[in-house]
């Protein structure tokens, strides 16, 4: 398990890192918290010439609270939106969230903006942050840009991401009282990653759905946003059968992956039950 | 004042394990831990390709690389180096050649076809994409029943076909228990390929130094013994010229026992460059080209009466043995044969085994090695004729158990069970679990739609290997016992533990027979320089067999040392008493000299009784008589989740009986990670290679062993029947809980699912295969 050589630059401000990018181009790959990127170096299934580590870089780290937003900093690990009080307060489903990534030096190491940028099918951040909405802050050589999670995840490992750019920040609107989230998933035993991934958010007027966004992660390409499920449950009662039959639309116009770990029949069912479970969660 | 061990207090006694405080702090030395100056790093080209001729290879390129120092094919070994042994004897076996490095052909993933030296592991690892192998695929085959099929593409050309082995056992009349039976119950069953996965990955260092002719090997090895041998023979250096070092080894589950091809390119390297060589198993190496277990296919009939009484089993049983064989590959599935009736009184037995080839890596012994295979087939079987006389599972185990007086037991496999009475451990399993209360409580959920389930699996194995008649290299142990001047004690023991915890329990043993501190006590293993000969750390025999050993050797230490203390204090030997640190008169404790004292006595040799030797030590080498048959009972409680297929396990209750107990800490911790695996091999872990021979299940990420959050509590009790094999009556506990634990968990699923009309689920019971089961039976 050893990797290529590579050169290794440390910059510490976004400028340095950016014109670094600028300058090796293809050959180079950003480093976060490595959990995905050093895998795969090690296998030599990727290797990078250059690796610039924005591990130190100051203004991607933190998590803070501003106009009706959470920010958080693309290099915020797991295991600090775990943690972090402000996101339980503002946004628990963060936090529920990252406590269902990997293990413990897993969740200490792998960063948010890695995930996202990394765009692994079975990653957790996918699912919530498309029931967010988030906003995902993106800067280049052109300067800065936002992008909508929605238009974010293209396909496998692919993002709306340039190879010159760098996810610096996302954001995430704060709920008002009415509003619930749940993540729930089914872990694949080896890795930990998700099989089926659900994230939930809900708005209840009374007993009636004003709201519903879900996320769904594992199932396919990438992830997506449960259209199906939302336009039939939103304005319904949240009954027992409503939630049950909206969540039946879990795959609709969606091809499941197939792989060693579960057939493509099995995951339209997860995505099924664990969507159900998950609005029931986030109703009751 | 006195505080030290009395005789008796140590053996039993739950004393934490020695070894642990170095093990945990980071301490101890693994074979890479080892440094040895000018040290050369060794790494392997493997086949990319699991079936294809070799045209050419091209190292021209990777030899120019700056640091590499050299770079040697199979043709560079053929004719100086042997090939990877097999200790197998069984009749017309065919034993393909298994050079160390493929010569003109590769028949599995992973199989090493080059090797690399250079001057650090870096380096070696960059030269090996440098090599230039021209491959010529040829068709795989991975399939153990399109393995044996007329017309399969062969592993071996002159083979004829892809049958290593075939090996009939009949006992009894099958063929008329079948006819005359109330009914046959048949089932195929898939026993899926295993990855051992020792923490600790394989590594070898090797020096030669040619002034002394000498070659020392670090091995991550669970043989030094049986390795240095094999390797004089194999790189031709005189064996007493050989020394093999086993320096702390992170677990091995069988998959150690063995010789393999880096050890003798490692230490051929060694040799040739006249520089020390070491190279170090990668992960991804360990998945693909250290031994797996189990991989079987069995096709199985029992005959069963309506009373329940089982009167006959026929099984084919087909063996996946791999591309080639390693040390023991082709015997595993044999103790299949032997252990096929189980704990049960089956007088009727007809089995056909045919060992199969094909391009994956070789199979060996793993956990259990062949008993677990057996134990799964009896198990559920037994179930399923359960199922099929409409008897409860527990009950038809009691119909055909034999009774407590009727051991030692001679079963139609024709080995003999030492001791037992299955009636107790199970009934006391049964009373734990409150079985007939959970009946009641499955009846209750079942009505509301829910689906609890009851595993049971009663297992007898065999342990304590072996009279050397059963082994193929000698199934006798030896120790060294010697007191030290000092009045320390230094044993040095033939077994070679890896995790098994004998520097702690033949501590014990030692402690008790000289009455002194267990701190007073060193158990020294693992280095063919230091102990005699011996045979090594498999099949749950170190402290059956190994502990026999230096048992009787510590006797006959002790007896010499009676004979100064005697001598000096004007006693007669049979009235002395070894106690407190200290040899005394028996009923005179005032007459009494330290037991330190008698050992410098016994070694400035100033005042010798007449007729006795200066010196206190005492080699034995023990033959045992018979294995030992440990048994017991597991009983697991789960609930399965209709809709998704997950199982949520409940209760784990197992009550063993493995003889008497020396350190129940240390029993407690065999079950426990012989349970954990057990569970593994039924829930999570499979080795899955495609048509073309890819190991799919490579590492971590898709081979799932069991983390600590995936494991329930577990009850454990046991039972004692104590072995009439060896004096300490134990038996041995390193693969029991491994052996009864897999059909329990399926066994219960099953039973869980009994209302869908579930019969069968192919392991690792997955949520996606769990699911699956239960949508098939609704159609
Ligand atoms: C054993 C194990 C188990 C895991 N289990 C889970 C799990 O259950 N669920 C889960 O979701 N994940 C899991 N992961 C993945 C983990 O969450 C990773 O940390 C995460 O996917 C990547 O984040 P990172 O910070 O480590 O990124 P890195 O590995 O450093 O980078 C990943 C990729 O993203 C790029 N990148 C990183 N940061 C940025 C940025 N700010 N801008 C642009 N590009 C960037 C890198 O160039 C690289 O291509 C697991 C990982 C391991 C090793």
């Amino acid at each position: 398990m050893i990797p290529g050589s590579f050169e290794y630059f440390a910059p510490t401000a976004l400028d340095e890192a950016l014109s670094l990018l600028q300058e090796h181009g293809d050959d180079a790959k950003v480093l976060a918290g490595g959990h995905s990127l050093i895998p795969t170096m090690k296998l030599r299934l990727a290797e990078p010439a250059v690796i610039i580590d924005i591990g130190g870089i100051g203004s991607l780290k933190g998590i803070s609270e501003s106009d009706g937003n959470l920010v958080i900093g693309a290099l915020t690990t797991h295991h600090e939106l775990e943690s972090s009080d402000l996101v339980q307060q503002k946004v628990p489903l963060l936090a529920e969230t990252a406590a269902e990534i990997g293990d413990v030096q897993v969740r200490n190491k792998g960063t948010i903006g890695g995930s996202l940028a990394h765009a692994d099918p079975a990653a957790d951040w996918p699912a919530t942050i498309l029931a967010l909405d988030a906003d995902l802050q993106i800067t280049g050589p052109n300067g800065e840009r936002t992008v909508k999670a929605t238009d974010f995840f293209q396909g496998l490992y692919e993002t709306d991401l340039g190879d010159d750019e760098i996810l610096t920040a996302i954001h995430v609107s704060i709920p008002d009282a009415n509003t619930k989230g749940t993540y729930l998933k089914l872990h694949q035993v080896a890795s930990g990653f998700a099989l089926t991934g659900v994230a939930v958010v809900l708005t209840k007027s009374g007993d009636t759905c004003q709201s519903v966004a879900v996320g769904i992660t594992g199932v396919s390409e990438a992830p997506y946003r449960a259209s199906g499920v939302e336009s039939g449950l939103t304005g319904s009662a949240l009954s027992a059968e409503n939630i049950a039959a909206a969540a039946e639309r879990a795959v609709d116009g969606i091809t499941a992956l197939e792989d060693i770990h579960a057939s493509e029949a099995y995951r339209q069912n997860l995505a099924k039950v664990y969507t159900r479970r998950a609005i029931e969660a986030a109703a009751s | 004042m006195a505080t030290i061990a009395a005789p008796t207090r140590m053996m039993g006694a739950p004393i934490k394990r020695r070894e642990d405080p170095r093990l945990v702090q980071g301490l101890s030395h693994y074979v890479d831990d080892i440094k040895l100056v000018g040290t050369l790093h060794c790494a392997f080209l493997r086949s990319d390709y699991a079936h294809a001729a070799i045209n050419s290879i091209d190292t021209s390129a990777a030899k120019d690389l700056d640091g590499v120092v050299t770079v040697i094919t199979g043709e560079d070994l053929e004719g100086t180096v042997g090939g990877i042994p097999c200790g197998a004897e069984i009749p017309d076996l065919k034993v393909p050649e298994h050079p160390a490095l493929a010569v003109g052909r590769v028949r599995f993933v992973g199989e090493p076809v080059a090797a690399v030296v250079a001057t650090d592991a870096y380096i070696a690892r960059d030269a090996l994409d440098l090599i230039e192998v021209d491959y010529e695929e040829l068709p795989a085959i991975t399939d153990l029943d399109k393995a044996v099929e007329a017309g399969s593409p062969l592993i071996y050309d002159d083979f004829g076909d892809n049958i290593g082995f075939t090996m009939p056992l009949e006992a009894g009349d099958a063929d008329e228990a079948f006819a005359e039976a109330d009914h046959v119950v048949s089932q195929r069953f898939v026993n899926q390929r295993l990855v051992p996965n020792a923490m600790e990955t394989r590594g070898v260092l090797a020096e030669y130094l040619p002034g002394e002719g000498t070659l020392t090997v670090w091995s991550s090895t669970q043989v030094p013994h049986i390795l240095k041998t094999q390797l004089s023979l194999i790189v031709d250096v005189p064996e007493q010229k050989v020394r093999v070092i086993a320096p702390e080894v992170g677990g091995g589950f069988g998959s150690k026992l063995n010789v393999y091809p880096e050890e003798v390119v490692v230490s051929y390297l060694a040799i040739q460059l006249r520089k020390p060589v070491k190279w170090t198993e990668k992960r991804t190496e360990n998945f693909t080209t250290t031994i797996h277990g189990r991989d079987q296919v069995n096709y199985v009939d029992v005959a069963v009466n309506n009373d329940g009484t089982i009167t006959g089993i026929r099984a084919k049983i087909l063996a996946d043995l791999g591309a080639s064989y390693q040390l023991l590959t082709p015997l595993i599935p044999t103790l299949t044969n032997l252990m096929i009736v189980g704990c049960y009184k089956i007088p009727n037995v007809q089995i056909e085994l045919v060992g199969v080839l094909t391009n994956k890596m070789a199979t060996d012994a793993y956990r259990g090695a062949g008993r677990p295979e057996a134990t799964f087939i009896i198990e559920r079987m037994v179930d399923l004729a359960a199922a099929a006389v409409g008897m409860d599972a527990k009950d038809i185990r009691f119909k055909n158990f034999p009774q407590p007086t009727e051991f030692p037991l001679e079963i139609p496999t024709g080995i003999i069970y030492d001791s037992g009475n299955y009636q107790e451990s199970f009934n006391k399993a049964l009373e734990i679990v409150d079985y007939d209360g959970l009946r009641a409580q499955q009846a209750q959920l079942r009505e509301q739609g829910r689906y609890m389930g009851i595993g049971i699996s009663t297992y007898a194995e065999i342990c304590g290997m072996g009279p050397s008649i059963a082994m193929p290299a000698g199934g006798w142990e030896s120790s060294t016992v010697r007191v030290e001047p000092t009045g320390k004690i230094t044993v040095l023991t033939g077994v070679s533990p890896h995790g098994q915890g004998q520097e702690t329990t033949f501590a014990q043993m030692i402690a008790d027979e000289f009455g002194i501190d267990i701190d007073d006590v060193v158990v020294i293993h693992g280095d063919t320089g230091r102990q005699p000969y011996g045979i090594g750390t498999f099949g749950s025999r170190a402290t059956a067999v190994g502990g026999t050993a230096m048992v009787i050797a510590a006797g006959e230490v002790k007896e010499k040392m009676a004979k100064f203390a005697a001598h000096l204090m004007e006693a007669n030997t049979e009235d002395l008493v070894f106690e407190d640190g200290k040899i005394s008169v028996e009923g005179s404790p005032d007459q009494a000299i330290d037991f330190a004292a008698i050992a410098l006595e016994a070694h400035v040799a100033k005042n010798l009784p007449p007729d006795t030797t200066p010196g206190l030590e005492a080699t034995h080498f023990f033959e045992p008589s018979n294995f030992t048959y440990p048994f017991g009972a597991h009983i697991a409680v789960i609930e399965v989740d209709a809709d998704t297929g997950e199982i949520d396990i409940q209760r784990y209750v197992c009550v063993d009986d493995i003889g008497n107990i020396i350190n129940p800490l240390i029993v407690a911790g065999q079950v426990h990670g012989g349970i954990a695996q057990g569970l593994g091999q039924a829930l999570y872990e499979g080795a899955v290679y495609d048509d073309s021979g890819q190991l799919l299940t490579g590492s971590f990420m898709d081979y799932a062993v069991p983390k600590a959050t995936q494991i329930p509590h577990f009850e454990t009790d046991h039972t004692v029947t104590p072995s009439p094999v060896n004096p300490m009556g134990v038996k041995g506990v390193g693969e029991a809980g491994t052996i009864g634990s897999t059909p329990c968990m399926v066994n219960a699923v099953v039973d869980a699912l009994s209302p869908f009309g579930v019969k069968d689920i192919e392991m690792p019971l997955t949520p996606n295969r769990v699911w699956q089961a239960i949508q098939d039976a609704k159609d």
